[in-house]
């Protein structure tokens, strides 16, 4: 939870954007994100972000659900409460087999989408600032962060060069936050800033 | 203007001709040594050429089947290697002609005691008299003539339309319409043959008395897969010529998740058919799986589940390996001949009981099988330019990401 200091570059045209976020990660200074209003591809090849691993986190879910139901049906059946159902064994495999694969899957979906939302941040009454209100809507927009105030102009002047329609400075909360819309950041902000 | 043309390499047709030469051996041995033999050797000698011959004809169509389902669904990811099932497909008839000969010559030639299908002669048996009506000579002959010849035309049939739309003029898609069409057309064609009546009759009906509402699905599900493997098997033999140089592991992507995922489904037509009929637990039904899971069957039964289903999902599941040449090659070679084995799980036991063998006349007469796939196939590969120039969906294809 840490307030600090961003430069904002607005873009309204993706063949714009790709050379704008080569020249912002080759300029040296310190990227923090970029916003755009629908899915593009290629713009984290372009980010040079890793693969994810939710697969793998996904795959580990799976087995997991795969082993507790395997074995507990096999402990109800075998050792907590046997009971003869039809003359089939207790130890009555193809019948587990159904729920073994349901408790895979539920396992795995609920797993991999409770990892997604904490990986990208995103639950029920989770907030973060909003650097352009355009941003959901139709523009690309390029948030570079201010580690050194003295290169303050020198960053939105780089920003400028790279075919931005628009630039800004804002004072802002990096992280996220429970709360009710915009209410608490602008206080802390205001807080922070004095 | 892109070219590329296939010429076959002297090395494919050698192999290919020393492989049907293989296999003439193999069924002159047999006919040689096996059909005057006992009973049993008998039910060998044809039960291995009817299990060959609808496997590989199976496989084959399943080839016409995926060009009309990405037809009808206007899929551009198939269009860069649509030569390989085109020309699978185009071959359909050969396999279609063998099949017919040795179906024929089971139903009609064997005589009053027919060893693989009991049903020829139902005499005082109460539950195939029953059946009688549908499981008779004559609707055993019309349904296969019926399917194999709408097989035939329609392989050939798409292959030529798509050769057509690459000699009309530029931008026309007055051919691609008409392939759309069709496509819808074979899928009727197929729905009414492959997931339904031709299982029943060439396959189910070897164990006449038992039967399973969902068998040809599961038969579906088993050469569908391994079509899929064969197509890839040719596509990756074709890059290695140097030929089909705009397919990419894009396109491998694609073949190798129907590898994955239809091995899955093959598994769960399996399960269900295996589960219901272990849970019901009546007698008429579970006499098939006593044979194959307690019985001389039991290796070849697990075989199938360890090699069409463990190592599948586990060798397939990863994305990076379904991008690498050597294991989607391994996978496809170990899918063809898992349901090969499935196949000899189908039909075997039946005819033969507890005299199975899996010899060299099973292998030979696999290998013949093989050596005709290879020679037709080149061939009518070498006919045309692997690119279909004129397919509106050519730059899609080209810069498809799977």
């Amino acid at each position: 939870m840490a307030v600090k200091k961003f430069a904002v570059a607005c873009y309204d045209d993706e063949a714009v954007l790709f050379p704008a976020v080569d020249k912002v990660r080759n300029s040296g200074y310190k990227l923090h994100d970029v916003y755009t209003p629908f899915p593009v591809h290629g713009l984290d090849v372009a980010l040079g972000q890793k693969e994810t691993d939710l697969h793998i986190a996904g795959f580990c879910y799976g087995i997991t659900g795969t082993a507790t139901a395997l074995g507990f049906m096999s402990w109800i059946f075998t050792k907590d409460w046997s009971i003869n159902y039809g003359g089939k064994p207790f130890f009555a495999l193809p019948a587990f087999i159904p729920i073994t694969f349901e408790l895979t899957v539920m396992f795995a979906a609920v797993g991999m989408v409770l990892t997604y939302c904490y990986l990208n941040q995103i639950m029920p009454g989770v907030k973060k600032h909003i650097f352009h209100p355009r941003q959901t809507d139709d523009l690309f927009v390029i948030v570079m962060e201010i580690t050194d105030p003295a290169s303050e102009g020198e960053i939105v002047d780089f920003l400028k060069t790279t075919g931005a329609i628009e630039t800004d400075v804002q004072v802002a909360e990096e992280g996220w936050w429970y709360g009710w819309w915009h209410k608490e950041e602008k206080y802390q902000n205001q807080k922070q800033l004095a | 203007m892109i070219t590329d043309r296939f010429e076959v390499p002297s090395r494919l047709r050698t192999t290919g001709i020393v492989l049907l030469l293989i296999g003439v051996l193999a069924l002159v041995g047999g006919f040689a040594t096996l059909l005057p033999g006992a009973e049993h050797d008998q039910a060998r000698f044809w039960t291995v050429l009817l299990q060959n011959s609808v496997f590989f004809l199976f496989v084959s169509a399943a080839s016409i089947f995926i060009q009309a389902a990405a037809g009808l669904a206007q899929g551009g990811w198939i269009v860069a290697y649509r030569r390989v099932p085109e020309a699978i497909g185009a071959n359909v008839w050969v396999f279609g002609l063998i099949a017919l000969i040795v179906l024929f010559s089971i139903v009609f030639g064997l005589g009053e005691h027919n060893p693989i299908y009991h049903w020829v002669h139902p005499h005082g048996d109460k539950v195939l008299e029953g059946k009688s009506s549908f499981l008779n000579k004559g609707m055993f002959a019309g349904f296969s003539i019926v399917t194999v010849g709408l097989w035939s035309w329609f392989g050939i049939k798409f292959r030529s339309m798509s050769l057509a739309q690459d000699r009309a003029p530029r931008n026309s898609t007055k051919i691609y319409w008409k392939m759309v069409a069709m496509s819808g057309a074979f899928l009727f064609v197929y729905a009414l043959s492959m997931m339904s009546t031709t299982p029943w009759y060439w396959i189910m009906s070897i164990d006449a008395h038992w039967y399973s509402t969902l068998f040809s699905w599961y038969v579906f599900a088993s050469s569908f897969v391994s079509g899929m493997a064969l197509i890839l098997l040719w596509t990756v033999y074709l890059k290695n010529r140097g030929n089909l140089e705009f397919v990419t592991k894009e396109h491998m992507h694609d073949l190798g998740k129907f590898m994955f995922a239809f091995s899955i489904f093959w598994t769960y037509l399996w399960f269900a058919q295996f589960m219901l009929i272990w849970y019901a637990n009546i007698p008429e039904e579970t006499t098939y799986f006593k044979i194959r899971m307690q019985g001389p069957y039991a290796f070849f039964f697990w075989a199938n589940l360890i090699l069409n289903f463990v190592l599948p999902i586990l060798i397939l599941m990863a994305r990076p390996s379904k991008r690498n040449y050597f294991t989607i090659v391994f996978m496809a070679m170990t899918i063809i001949f898992g349901h090969w084995i499935d196949f000899y799980v189908m039909t075997m036991p039946g005819p033969l009981q507890q005299h199975w063998h899996l010899d060299w006349y099973e292998l030979g007469i696999v290998c013949g099988f093989i050596g005709i796939m290879i020679l037709t196939v080149s061939k009518t590969l070498a006919k045309a330019d692997l690119v279909p120039v004129n397919n509106p969906f050519l730059k899609e294809t080209l810069i498809h990401i799977s």
